[in-house]
């Protein structure tokens, strides 16, 4: 293989990388649509559709795996691989997180929310915005994009704990709103942790292009 | 497609059996790395597939050797037309002591090109093959023995190009070539692959690794193990192999 051929295959993984983040984010995006919308149907598809996320997550692993098993990558190169595999390994688990969002719609049936959807999908068009930007600043090798990003999360989880205060008030006025509004808290949970996913992603980056482990922002939660 | 295939090979110098029927094929258009330890046979089993252990006294092999499915050691095999489609590049550069120029046109006067815009062609066509060309293209009359010694393994293998092998043997191309030498005679094989077939033979694992499609572990003149090279890599099926490629022994 040697040199021209490892770049082609890095790129390659790259590319497919992205790919996994678009069915990530899309996944993301419809987990909450389909609460707003109270689309079970949706939400079935999304759960069965997250194992094809999960299967890419493994295609890359392996092809990450056959790289450093056979190219023995060093410095940059070895990196890549290493952020390649970390990546898409939090990409897996933010698919799971909106699998999670697909399963309370489901939980939740035909039962009324408690309250119109206002924050929630705030946090997932916040949420969706770091995955995407932060994947262009993997592509392009751009720590300090990388770094702002991870500041972000910080919006994401003043988000939360509004849902949070407002979601155990509606509690702790009417006690019959307690399951119907801890399922609306599992699905912020859900998106506040796909937020501080991409801080991985983002610190990721930052020691493919500086070589340095940097602990950038520590989430609330 | 499967371009040589060995079956049941054996091969003995003297009473000695130093290949213990060896079932293998090598598909075409790829690179085939044998692995193994000093002594293991590796060497023994390449030149087999050229036949040049026929020119060593008391040598003999049992079992077949297929190349495009007809037996290399049929009795009305052309030797010399043979070792013409499986040329050969050795371990150390061997240029002859003549230019540039000449060590590629050596080989195609001898089968009956004589036209000098032909001959001047076909270098330049190997040169450039080799990746060599753009190196020497102002020095095709200097002696080959004023070129590094990678310089020197690329023009043994443009030579070999230029009388159109079909398989190109390579017995440790790179073990006298410093790591920028052995990086570009590795470029310079995947480049090849499009249009030949590989086969090489080093104790160079990683080097197996990095270039090869498909890998054999030979210990102890056994084919131990042949299969994918990521695999061979990643996931060795026999605990032999394994111990090798970890540096557990060889």
């Amino acid at each position: 293989m040697v040199r021209e051929a490892f770049r082609e295959n890095v790129k390659e993984l790259e590319q497919e990388l992205l790919s996994m983040g678009e069915m990530v984010t899309r996944a993301v995006t419809r987990s909450v649509e389909a609460l707003k919308s109270r689309d079970m149907d949706e939400a079935k598809r999304i759960i069965s559709e997250d194992l094809l996320i999960n299967k890419k997550r493994w295609d890359i692993e392996e092809k990450c795996i056959n790289l450093i098993a056979t190219q023995q990558p060093v410095a940059t190169d070895l990196r890549e691989i290493i952020a390649l595999l970390n990546i898409s390994t939090d990409l897996e688990r933010m698919g799971d997180h909106a699998e999670g969002i697909a399963k309370i719609v489901i939980m939740l049936g035909d039962e009324p929310l408690v309250k119109p959807l206002i924050d929630i999908p705030q946090m997932a068009g916040k949420a969706f915005g770091m995955i995407k930007r932060s994947l262009e600043a993997f592509v392009k090798r751009d720590a300090k994009t990388a770094r702002e990003i991870c500041h972000e999360d910080d919006e994401v989880d003043r988000l939360y704990d509004q849902v949070y205060r407002e979601l155990l008030s509606f509690m702790l006025e009417d006690p019959k709103t307690i399951t119907r509004a801890t399922y609306l808290m599992w699905a912020a949970h859900n998106l506040e942790r796909i937020a501080d996913r991409v801080t991985n992603i983002c610190e990721r980056i930052v020691f493919l292009v500086t070589g340095t482990m940097e602990e950038i922002s520590v989430s609330k939660y | 497609m499967d371009k040589i295939v060995t079956k049941a090979l054996s091969l003995f110098y003297g009473e000695k059996r130093i290949l213990k029927e060896i079932d293998l094929k090598i598909p075409q258009n790829n690179i085939t790395a044998i692995i193994g330890p000093s002594g293991c046979g590796k060497s023994s089993l390449l030149r087999c597939m050229n036949r040049l252990n026929d020119l060593i006294p008391e040598s003999r092999i049992e079992g077949q050797i297929l190349f495009d499915g007809k037996d290399l050691y049929a009795e009305n095999t052309d030797v010399v037309e043979i070792r013409r489609r499986i040329g050969m590049v050795f371990q150390r550069p061997n240029p002859f002591p003549k230019s540039v120029y000449d060590n590629i046109a050596y080989g195609l006067r001898i089968n009956g090109i004589k036209n000098k815009k032909k001959l001047s062609e076909i270098v330049e066509k190997s040169l450039k093959d080799s990746g060599l060309w753009e190196e020497v293209k102002h020095q095709l009359n200097t002696s080959a023995m004023e070129l590094s010694g990678g310089q020197q393994q690329r023009l043994c293998i443009a030579r070999a190009l230029a009388i159109e092998p079909e398989v190109i043997l390579m017995d440790e191309p790179c073990s006298a070539l410093d790591p920028a030498g052995t990086f570009k005679i590795e470029e310079l094989m995947i480049k090849l692959k499009q249009q030949y077939t590989i086969i090489i033979v080093t104790h160079n694992m990683q080097q197996a690794a990095r270039v090869s499609d498909f890998t054999g572990f030979l210990y102890l003149g056994q084919l131990i193990e042949f299969g994918h090279t990521n695999q061979i890599f990643t996931i060795p099926e026999h605990k032999l192999t394994e111990n090798y490629i970890t540096g557990r022994f060889g």
